[in-house]
């Protein structure tokens, strides 16, 4: 090609000689971007099948390796709504801080809350590795664009209702994700080390809580189960959506973000939660719940579908609720944002004079 | 370094568990500069005894490796099997070696 343009060049007719090479521009301006598009094709799916030997090999995947865009996505997507959910989270019992019954409760109970302050924090920042903005997704939230965990659309009514959190809550948030913490993704993965680290007190604290209300006066327990029943059915909504509706879970299963499907989690929560409460007196509030010897697991009744979807669509009790105080709290600190940079700005500005 | 951008910067944190070992990256966190990250990483990074010395650097002024250079960068060292004592016979009955 390059031998025809230079043969075109010497050649002394200038007038055909231009035309002839803006045709042959033409042409291989075409042949250039036809064979840059194959071989792109080409280049994309060989990195692809790579990319899913590794994983099959459990080899992670860390934030400078090749990924396909959807992995990346899928990635972004999951992890800033996992770290949106443990911001909103905070919400619902902080609610109680300043009630706490005692000293101990209330130092507990700051101590869980900063954690879920941190488990934002260390999600937001498996995000940029992806190279998301923190900021944009933070918006995400606030623009009611992107979603957070559906039980914290649930009022906190009573002091009892901060055991049912850190028991039930928790408790299925650790069943969530213990196995993230063996995601493909090495960051992701790390956080999830780290929080899974954390929140087995969250649940001890809760279940203590109810521990001791349950033994406690005719009203106290009273007050522990009337949590307990509150809390139950959306606890077990956080798994997510039934199997047969989870449209994310088959990719997210062969990609190994996933390892066990919303039912098979919902399943052993459910079993592992029953004998729980039995122990301290409360009662399951499902009237179909039954031991079943052949599966050796509770069958438990039917989930409220309907409830679950127009809480995920911002239709629970305290949505509108929950999102405009993410919202204020980062427009009331904008200032404050604001301000520590022009200071760090101008000390830095002084300290290069 | 003056940043004239409205957010914070992106700081990557290493901690020191215990006197004696190395400090090991463990995430990042957003600050205005260099004395509040310090600050945020211990808020964020030791809440429960995990350090007794913080690092933070700009993101941006770590230089890494391209994965795909991994090849080149570090299959060298696969041949030399002879930069470890396995490598070398050691008669019986010769110790301390």
């Amino acid at each position: 090609m390059l031998k025809l343009i230079n043969l075109l060049l010497i050649t002394r007719d200038r007038k055909h000689c231009s035309i002839s090479f803006v045709l042959v521009g033409v042409v291989y301006t075409y042949i250039c971007l036809v064979n840059a598009l194959f071989m792109k094709n080409i280049d994309i799916k060989s990195l692809e099948e790579k990319f899913q030997k590794k994983i099959d090999a459990d080899i992670k995947i860390e934030p400078n390796d090749w990924m396909p865009d959807n992995y990346r996505a899928t990635l972004i997507r999951q992890i800033s709504q996992h770290a949106h959910s443990e911001i909103v989270g905070m919400l619902p019992e902080g609610n109680w801080i300043t009630r706490a019954p005692n000293l101990r409760r209330k130092a507990v109970l700051l101590a869980k809350v900063q954690d879920e302050a941190g488990h934002g924090l260390y999600l937001y920042c498996a995000t940029e590795t992806l190279g998301a903005d923190r900021e944009d997704t933070i918006d995400d939230l606030h623009s009611g664009k992107a979603k957070y965990s559906s039980i914290f659309n649930y009022p906190t009514l009573s002091w009892a209702d901060m055991g049912a959190i850190g028991w039930l809550v928790d408790g299925a948030a650790i069943m969530n994700q213990v196995p993230l913490c063996r995601c493909s993704y090495g960051p992701y993965a790390r956080a999830m080390v780290r929080v899974c680290k954390e929140e087995s007190f969250h649940q001890r604290q809760g279940f203590e809580i109810m521990t001791k209300l349950a033994s406690g006066t005719k009203e106290q327990k009273e007050m522990a189960q009337d949590a307990l029943n509150r809390f139950w059915w959306p606890s077990l909504m956080m798994f997510g959506p039934s199997d047969a509706d989870s449209k994310h879970t088959d990719q997210s299963m062969k990609w190994k973000i996933k390892r066990h499907t919303n039912d098979e989690l919902r399943q052993q929560f459910v079993d592992i939660t029953v004998p729980q409460a039995e122990m301290i007196g409360l009662t399951i509030p499902d009237k179909d719940l039954k031991w079943n010897e052949s599966t050796k697991s509770y069958t438990y009744g039917a989930i409220n579908w309907d409830e679950f979807w127009q809480v995920v669509g911002g239709n629970g009790p305290c949505n509108k609720e929950r999102v405009d105080a993410r919202r204020k709290a980062k427009e009331d600190g904008k200032w404050v944002v604001e301000a520590a940079m022009a200071f760090a700005n101008k000390r830095s500005a002084k300290k290069s004079a | 370094m003056t940043q004239d951008k409205k957010d914070w910067p992106l700081w990557e944190v290493f901690i020191r568990s215990k006197q004696g070992l190395n400090h090991k990256h463990v995430g990042s966190l957003r600050a205005a500069d260099s004395t509040m990250a310090v600050e945020n990483a211990r808020d964020v990074y030791t809440r429960r005894q995990e350090g007794i010395s913080i690092w933070v650097v700009p993101s941006n002024l770590i230089t890494a490796s391209d994965p795909s250079d991994e090849e080149s960068l570090f299959e060298p060292s696969a041949s030399k099997v002879y930069r470890h004592p396995t490598f070398y016979d050691v008669p019986d009955g010769i110790s301390h070696m």
